[in-house]
């Protein structure tokens, strides 16, 4: 072993501050310290508080849905000309969280970023749970939700199919395969992490479990060649995905004929959005579970400051698609378009675009600065807003677009109710639900991918 | 479901009884039982209990024994109650056996009659579906709705005769169905028979008549019906001591006192608009359904601004009004004058068109107000141009003064004859219902009243503050019988409410605007126990049990063709062709009169009106003398104050509809308000009363929320309103509308608890009915919540007005004839566009389309009622309108003309239907194919088919799709069921809907051609919107012929596609409107 071998991995000379890992680390304790987070640490109190509000407001959400199920979409503020509203952001919004996940698993391990080790196994459950949330409200916001099958593709007996054309069909493809292969991608990146938990787990019943989940992995040079082919395949598969679920998305605006929706910009500022509003809510969930769980070895400094700037870089992405907005508003000539963002900036929902442009563009760039980049409160807060703002450019997209179209004797007004409110804070319940679940019975950080990225894992060639 | 289910076991139930019969009658000789416990003793019932239910189970599988099972389940139920027995009607009852005489299932059927709501009755066609009233339109063969000569010089306008009807005639729909109807008579709110009634009221007359002073009052509405006025003449002289007075808080009294003191005596006046050129309303909106006549006039008046290729001109409607009103919006010049300073407006015009100076002299020098009218020589000047041509007609609110000036000028210009006549009133009595009240109320307080028996009306709640019938007062009257429709304020003051039955259930007469008398012939049995007035006041004759049928026809037996005064042929001056000799108008075959009747009587009764029955036009002295009376000048109102102005609501009229959930959700024409009544103000007052705050809902992105504010009059009446700003108001005046704010029955609050909108009535007084000075208005700074249908964003930034958008076009006549005309833009495309054509023999096929002529609608809604009764479109309630999610198929859009919110250039109407988009841009985006394009061109949507993703609704560019966001439709109430047109679907939840242009009306015209294997003719296809329109505002038609109407009107110049640029290609278009200002005027 030489020198260099000795030192910690640090993907070469220019990033060679600060580690990607904790230098002190090895194999064994690698292990140790990340399964025992399921298997050995005592639950703490404070997962079960957290663990009850969020189940609590899971329950919320099934009553939400279940009167909404029974009593009809009226409940809802929608109307016309409004005739999407809170839910169909909200789709939007939860689909881009879910957009950081397949982003840092499989762009970044196609393109070796190996920094994303360490973070991509919780990105990814982040993902999954985000595109629950985000999968419930098309269902549920249907007039008759208990129809939503006819917009699948099957054989059926009133010998018709449905409507290709619509961008609504291209999301039931788009997201559902986006969700299937984010979930086979994740189960493929567990399969020897939960070998690792069948093999330490101490009581039965874990032991079968994590068993079974294990598939009968042994660890074998045959299972590791085809568990590399195989994780390295569903990357390429869903590479492509993180850019097609929410250009895919767009459509359902772009398609449209409304001043505000039937822009070209949509695709590529939409993606570049989703990506902004995932590593928000990475750095979100991060920052407080890392210092919880005491993994500041394996989620270093390094990974906040990467975050960081893909938000930076993502920002101004999305900066400049508010730009271009405002801009070809005004230079179209177009009368629609220009009393569009005329509109926004001045109409009755103008405070939500200025708050919008302060989250979303003004906020991030305090990102330029490496003190707030390693200031951690500073980034959480800066991660937060920009949620908030992410949440308010859904909303001036399709409730201020939508109120004031082309005949001005069919404007009207949109106000979110409280069983908007109340599914909405119940989907966050859910995902949190699912969160503290995932925290406490699955392995947060991939165990063996880090011990892959330890100087004990160099080897010569 | 279980009452369905109920409802089959009670059968299966009834016969197994009689199977148990059959089986076991022979054996143990019981044919009948008595008792359950004797039925309980066949032996299949022992062997039931003596077995217990579970032990049964495998009974299931065997098909012997499974039956027997049901037979014993049957028994069970039997026990479970005796309520299990059906009874059939003790009388004599006949099956169904062969088919009545024209009557097909699943077709309807069309009786003519007549809707006596108020003012004047409205011919009517009712249609019928397997003997349920599910319709009504105009009756297009009576003499008010058959086309008259100068329309025929129009190549589109319809040869047919008008369909047409008003929103309140269209509406009674409902009430007939409306299940808060009252059911039963009622004594002090318990249940009688009609028989204790009678027995009651024959006794208490009988008790009455044995004393000397005032044994009974009669309190009516205006009869309108001869046979009912000719019933009560026979009482009153059967009864020396009786009274009729007569109450209706809309009524005549300003216009039969301004023919008294004009002419001398009390007239009905007529108008012939279409041969009128121009036209001085003063402050009259007989453009709106609350005019008597208005169907006529308003066709008419349209029709003389029909500007073809042969026929250049159009008429020039001068309008002077108080508030602004539907006419004033059609008007080629409207100025809004303050009720206090019209007189002198009116005494401007006058004098400028009078010149005789011995009749009127008396007028004086013209009249400077504030405005100076300094337009009225100009406008007397067009007026005496066109002398014998025009029509001064003054409105009912005005004081008498102002009709008197309006007949003078219409005698000085010669109109009389010619555009203007006059008739005896409509009125069997006209009296001055002001004083007719002012004598009952004064004679109830001196207790000379201790019978009165009240005959529709609500009197309790719309009689004048200083003359409430309040609790106290009729306190004194020992009995008080009120027969109503609805159990309200007046009922619920009385000792006997009796039902009243609705027009639809009963026998009667009335007269039209031009007393054109219409037998109205029910169409259902009474659904309820309600009587007609016919019948009540029969009651109180000593044929107390006659039927209404017989009251009607035996008036009608001694009356007809007796040349009475009642029955008169068309006036000969008139040039329509109904006008024959009177002697020849009976088309019976037989020859004497007597023996012909039956057949004359059936004739009327199935054409909806007695032929020739109008009444003549009467030559008329003018007096002289009246004018020169100075009106008293009026006392200087205290600073601050404000005028405040009465008016009948557009939608509720004065309160009779209060419980008609299609009027109430209709949007009122200028501020498009629905369940509430509002105090009309101008931007200016609106400022003054409110500061800030008026505008403050609008600043604050809650354009639903207005301020509240306190209207006192000078006797301390208070009133709190809602304040509305409306564009064109004039300053410093308040124009409030009558019929809301009742509490309880027979209004909506009933239901909901709430009471909806505020009762005008509270402050509105005997001597100043429709406008008063000296009212004071405090802001206590209280938001209110409207639902409106339509917020005017447009007032609040001018750059972003309509205009930039040209939605609406309309430009004055000069322009149309001479100056540029507007580019289309044909959008360029590599598809080939759909042929329209029958692909195996390429003959053309149907392209359904339809033309809307912005200059023809005057903003009646007509059309958006008729849409909802023949679409079974729900009503949502103003909770649901709050939110933008009212369900009509086809609105009417109010656009305001000009940048000044208090000096608007003028008001557009609009109504906007589904397009029907040739490229329409809700197809593409539904995931399901829920709505796709037909063959036809319709954009039709499948209801079945629809989850509800509301994208459609998104994608639309016009908003015309409607979404069911809960279940607004009434499922449960019977009477609404039987209400329902069986030909369209009826929505559920969670459905996309709107205008299908009418389908089922277009695939049963193309069934009927089918069979005769022909196509379809134009006009054959009428939608329920375009039927009912009295302009014609509406043409659809088939755009592959080009020689339908349809497609004449899209080949005028003035038609355009509404947002054209978007490429939608819309299948309804746009006929701009024309104005015709007069040009020595400046605006």
């Amino acid at each position: 072993m030489s020198d260099e071998a000795q030192k910690p991995y640090t993907e070469g000379p220019m990033h060679s501050t600060s580690p990607v890992i904790d230098p002190g680390l090895t194999f064994a304790s690698v292990t140790d310290k990340i399964s025992s987070i399921v298997l050995k640490r005592k639950t703490s109190l404070a997962w079960f508080f957290g663990f009850a509000i969020s189940f609590a407001l899971f329950q919320l959400m099934l009553l939400a849905i279940t009167n909404l199920v029974f009593v009809g979409i009226g409940l809802w503020g929608v109307n016309v000309p409004v005739a999407w509203g809170v839910d169909i952001l909200n789709f939007v919004w939860w689909i881009g969280i879910g957009h950081a996940g397949t982003l840092i698993s499989a762009i970044l391990l196609l393109l070796r970023q190996r920094w994303r080790t360490s973070i991509n196994r919780f990105a990814e459950a982040m993902t999954l749970f985000a595109v629950a949330q985000a999968g419930m409200y098309p269902i549920f916001h249907l007039g008759r939700p208990w129809l939503m099958y006819w917009l699948f593709p099957y054989p059926n007996t009133m010998g018709i199919w449905p409507q290709f054309r619509s961008p609504l069909m291209w999301d039931v493809f788009a997201v559902s395969t986006y969700a299937t292969v984010s979930a086979m991608f994740w189960f493929v990146g567990l399969i020897p992490d939960f070998a690792t938990l069948r093999d330490r787990a101490r009581s039965k019943p874990f032991q079968i479990l994590y068993g079974m989940l294990a598939m009968g992995w042994r660890g074998s040079a045959r299972h590791w060649h085809r568990y590399e082919m195989a994780y390295l395949l569903l990357a390429g598969l869903a590479t492509p995905l993180v850019l097609s679920v929410h250009t895919i998305v767009s459509f359902d605006f772009a398609v449209g004929i409304i001043p505000g929706w039937h822009a070209t910009i949509f695709p590529p500022y939409f993606v570049a959005g989703a990506i902004y509003a995932g590593f928000a809510m990475v750095l979100l969930l991060t920052i407080p579970l890392r210092r919880f769980y005491g993994l500041e070895g394996f989620i270093t400094m390094r990974h906040m400051h990467n975050m960081a700037k893909v938000m930076l870089a993502t920002g101004l992405i999305v900066g400049y698609g508010y730009t271009m907005e405002a801009f070809f508003g005004w230079y179209s000539g177009n009368k629609y378009e220009r009393f569009m963002i005329w509109n926004r900036m001045h109409g009755p929902y103008h405070l939500y675009y200025w708050a919008l442009i302060l989250c979303n563009i003004i906020t991030p760039q305090f990102l330029w600065s490496k003190k707030i980049r390693s200031n951690l409160l500073a980034l959480w807060i800066i991660s937060f807003i920009v949620s908030i703002g992410m949440w308010l450019e859904r909303f001036v997209i399709v409730v201020t677009s939508l109120h004031r179209d082309y005949l001005p004797s069919s404007w009207g007004q949109y106000q979110p109710t409280q069983w908007d409110w109340a599914m909405f804070i119940g989907t966050i319940g859910f995902f949190f639900t699912l969160l503290f679940l995932f925290i406490r019975f699955l392995p947060m950080i991939s165990i063996f991918e880090m011990r892959t990225i330890l100087p004990e894992a160099e080897v010569e060639e | 479901m279980s009452d369905n289910d109920r409802h089959i076991n009670f059968k299966l139930m009834r016969d197994h009884i009689l199977s148990l019969q059959d089986e076991d009658g022979p054996r143990n000789g019981k044919k009948y039982w008595r008792s359950l416990e004797e039925l309980a003793d066949t032996p299949v019932f022992r062997e039931f209990v003596a077995r217990e239910f579970p032990q049964q189970a495998e009974e299931w599988n065997d098909p012997i024994e499974r039956r027997t099972f049901i037979k014993l389940m049957g028994a069970s139920l039997a026990l479970a109650g005796l309520s299990g027995c059906v009874f059939q009607p003790p009388e004599k009852i006949v099956p169904n056996v062969k088919q009545p005489e024209e009557h097909v299932p699943g077709k309807s059927l069309f009786y003519a009659t007549a809707a006596p709501l108020f003012g004047a009755a409205i011919p009517i066609l009712v249609r019928s579906n397997e003997g349920r009233p599910t319709k009504i339109e105009g009756n297009p063969e009576h003499p008010n709705n058959r086309p008259a000569e100068a329309e025929s010089e129009n190549p589109v306008w319809n040869p047919r005769g008008s369909s047409a009807t008003d929103i309140f005639t269209q509406a009674s729909l409902l009430g007939l169905y409306n299940p808060e109807r009252s059911t039963t008579p009622l004594y002090r709110e318990d249940i009688r028979t009609w028989t204790a009634f009678v027995g009651e009221m024959r006794s208490a007359l009988d008790e009455q008549r044995s004393k000397t002073g005032q044994p009974i009052r009669f309190l009516t509405e205006s009869i309108i019906s001869p046979s009912l006025g000719a019933q009560m003449n026979e009482l009153l002289a059967a009864l020396p001591q009786a009274k009729w007075h007569q109450w209706q808080p809309a009524n005549q009294d300003n216009a039969l006192a301004g023919a008294k003191m004009a002419l001398g005596q009390p007239v009905n006046t007529t108008y012939r608009f279409d041969l009128a050129q121009r036209i001085l309303s003063l402050d009259c909106d007989f453009l709106s359904p609350t005019f008597p006549g208005y169907v006529r006039y308003s066709r008419e008046f349209i029709a003389g601004r029909q500007v073809t290729e042969k026929n250049r001109e159009m008429n020039r409607l001068y309008v002077v009004e108080t508030t602004p009103s539907n006419t004033g919006a059609i008007g080629d010049h409207t100025w809004v004058v303050k009720p206090s300073e019209f007189e002198g407006a009116a005494r401007t015009l006058a004098s400028f068109v009078a010149r005789d100076p011995q009749l009127y002299g008396g007028l004086g020098p013209p009249y400077g107000g504030s405005s100076g009218f300094n337009w009225a020589e100009a406008v007397a000047k067009d007026l005496r141009d066109h002398a014998g041509k025009s029509i001064v007609v003054a409105g009912e609110n005005q004081p008498p003064f102002i009709h008197a000036l309006a007949h003078a000028m219409n005698n000085a210009l010669g109109n009389v004859g010619k555009t203007v006549f006059y008739t005896d009133p409509l009125e069997v009595n006209p009296v001055d219902q002001r004083q007719s009240l002012q004598e009952l109320v004064n004679d109830i307080d001196a207790g000379r009243v201790e019978f009165l028996v009240i005959i529709g009306g609500n009197p309790v709640y719309n009689a004048p503050a200083d003359m409430k019938l309040t609790f106290e007062r009729l306190q004194k009257v020992k009995l008080r019988v009120h027969l109503s429709e609805y159990k309200d304020e007046t009922s619920n003051f009385c000792h006997w409410h009796v039902p009243a039955a609705h027009y639809l259930e009963s026998w009667g007469d009335a007269r039209s605007y031009d007393g054109t008398v219409s037998i109205i012939q029910p169409l259902i049995e009474p659904l309820y126990e309600g009587r007609t007035a016919y019948e009540l006041l029969a009651v109180f004759s000593e044929k107390y049990d006659r039927k209404p049928y017989e009251i009607v026809k035996s008036y009608w037996q001694s009356h007809r063709g007796a040349g009475s005064s009642q029955v008169n042929p068309r006036p000969t001056s008139s040039p329509s062709p109904t006008a024959t000799n009177q002697n020849q108008q009976t088309p019976a075959p037989s020859p004497t009169p007597s023996q012909d009747f039956e057949s004359w009587w059936r004739k009327s009764v199935h054409d909806g009106f007695i032929e020739n029955s109008a009444f003549q036009p009467k030559t008329v002295a003018f007096n002289s003398g009246w004018a020169n009376q100075q009106t008293p000048p009026a006392p200087q109102p205290a600073a601050g104050t404000f005028e405040l102005v009465f008016r009948t609501d557009p939608s509720l009229y004065d309160g009779r509809f209060a419980n008609n959930g299609w009027l109430q959700e209709l949007p009122k024409p200028l501020t498009k308000v629905t369940w509430d009544n509002v105090a009309i103000v101008s931007p200016n007052t609106a400022q003054q009363i409110a500061g800030e705050s008026s505008n403050r809902g609008a600043v604050k992105g809650r354009e639903h929320y207005v301020p509240l504010v306190d209207i006192t009059n000078a006797h301390g009446g208070t009133v709190r309103a809602p304040l509305w700003i409306m564009p064109g108001q004039p300053d410093g005046v308040i124009t409030v509308h009558l019929g809301y704010g009742r509490p309880g029955p027979g209004s909506y609050s009933g239901n909901s608890g709430d009471v909806v909108g505020f009762d005008a009535y509270s402050i509105r007084t005997s001597f100043e009915p429709w406008s008063m000075s000296g009212v004071r208005v405090t802001n206590p700074g209280i938001d209110y919540q409207l639902a409106t249908t339509q917020l005017h964003f447009n007032l609040e930034d001018p750059r972003f007005a309509t205009e930039d958008r040209d939605v609406v076009r309309s430009e004055t006549l000069e322009h149309f004839l001479h100056g540029e005309k507007h580019e289309e833009h044909e959008h360029p495309t590599l598809y080939e566009p759909y042929p329209y054509k029958d692909q195996d023999i390429n003959t053309p096929n149907y392209a359904w389309g339809m033309a809307i002529d912005l200059n023809n609608c005057i903003g009646c809604n007509a059309c958006t009622v008729a849409c909802q009764s023949e679409n079974n479109i729900p009503v949502v309630g103003k909770r649901e309108v709050v939110r933008s999610r009212e369900m009509h198929w086809i609105r009417i859009d109010t656009y305001f003309q000009g940048f000044d919110p208090n000096h608007p250039e003028g008001v557009n109407f609009m109504p906007v239907p589904c397009m029907h988009c040739e490229n329409a841009p809700c197809e593409p985006v539904c995931p399901v194919h829920a709505t796709v394009h037909s063959a036809e061109g319709l954009n039709d949507m499948v209801y079945n088919r629809c989850v509800g993703t509301k994208y459609c609704s998104n994608n639309c560019p016009y908003k015309v799709r409607r979404f069911n966001f809960f279940l607004y439709q009434n499922w449960d109430t019977p009477t609404y069921q039987l209400m329902r047109n069986p030909d369209v679907s009826v929505r559920s939840r969670g459905v996309m809907e709107k205008c299908t242009y009418c389908v089922q009306r277009i695939q049963n015209a193309k069934i009927n051609a089918e069979l005769e294997d022909r196509k379809v003719h134009d006009g054959e296809i009428v939608t329920a919107c375009q039927a009912v329109c009295p302009t014609e505002a509406i043409v659809f038609g088939d755009v592959n012929d080009p020689n339908s109407r349809v497609s004449k009107l899209k080949q005028n110049e003035r038609n355009y596609s509404l947002l054209g640029e978007l490429n939608t290609k819309p299948r309804t278009t746009y006929l701009g409107q024309l104005k015709n200002p007069n040009s020595e005027i400046k605006s």
